[in-house]
């Protein structure tokens, strides 16, 4: 299991702010989580298919879509920062 | 070197103030305020309000602190970021670096704060007559940070 979090603009459009998810074998890194995440289609897909408007984090860490996803880690997934 | 995320407002004076005291070795203090605007993208803003990703911002603040304290003479750094509901004229973030002169405490404050635009997990949502949308990421914001990949040291 993964667990993801989502964060703003991402978090109200999709509706949840984190959920657990079963890893499908296929999927090794950022790039296939993702990829598995727009296969749910809807705003899913809308959300999450424009990488250059989606920012992600693995274990806390910003991510880039080679970046290993395994078991038992934190996935985040987000809109550009805004801070500050 | 000290990163808090809090609601509560912060006190500039207070904080320069404790960080000087009892370190003689200090001759310089740079701090940055940044505050709410009532004006954003030509609208009116009432309101605005701050979400963050909870421990991934405090590492990614002391990651910054740490590269900043590789680059230049760096005693003591201070990062305070307000979350929630925040109104104009309120103080949102507060950067202080001491050093022992003031080439390396005003860059080193300058560095944290793009830094911290472009990397701290914190998203704004401002309320404008037209209703609340979310804040879009300014391309001007990462230009002032890989400024910073070019400058000697």
């Amino acid at each position: 299991m993964v667990t993801v979090l989502y964060f703003a603009r991402l978090r109200e459009a999709l509706g949840t702010a984190s959920e657990q998810l079963a890893l499908p074998e296929s999927v090794i890194d950022l790039a296939g989580l993702r990829q598995a995440l727009v296969g749910r289609g809807g705003a899913w897909a809308q959300e999450l298919a424009e990488m250059n408007r989606v920012r992600a984090a693995v274990n806390q860490e910003m991510a880039s879509a080679d970046t290993p996803v395994n078991d038992g880690d934190e996935v985040a997934f987000f809109p550009p920062v805004t801070g500050g | 070197m000290t990163v808090r995320i809090q609601t509560e407002d912060f006190d500039v004076g207070a904080e320069t103030a404790a960080m000087r005291k009892d370190n003689p070795s200090i001759g310089a203090i740079a701090s940055f305020v940044g505050v709410v605007r009532d004006m954003n993208e030509g609208d009116a803003v009432s309101e605005m309000t701050l979400e963050h990703y909870p421990r991934m911002t405090e590492r990614s603040i002391e990651q910054i602190i740490g590269q900043a304290r590789a680059r230049w003479n760096v005693i003591d750094a201070l990062v305070v970021h307000r979350v929630g509901v925040l109104k104009p004229t309120d103080q949102i973030v507060l950067v202080v670096i001491a050093s022992a002169h003031r080439g390396d405490a005003f860059a080193a404050c300058e560095f944290v704060m793009d830094y911290l635009k472009t990397q701290a997990p914190f998203w704004k949502k401002e309320r404008t007559r037209q209703g609340s949308r979310w804040v879009d990421a300014r391309g001007a914001d990462d230009v002032a940070a890989e400024r910073w990949q070019l400058k000697g040291r």
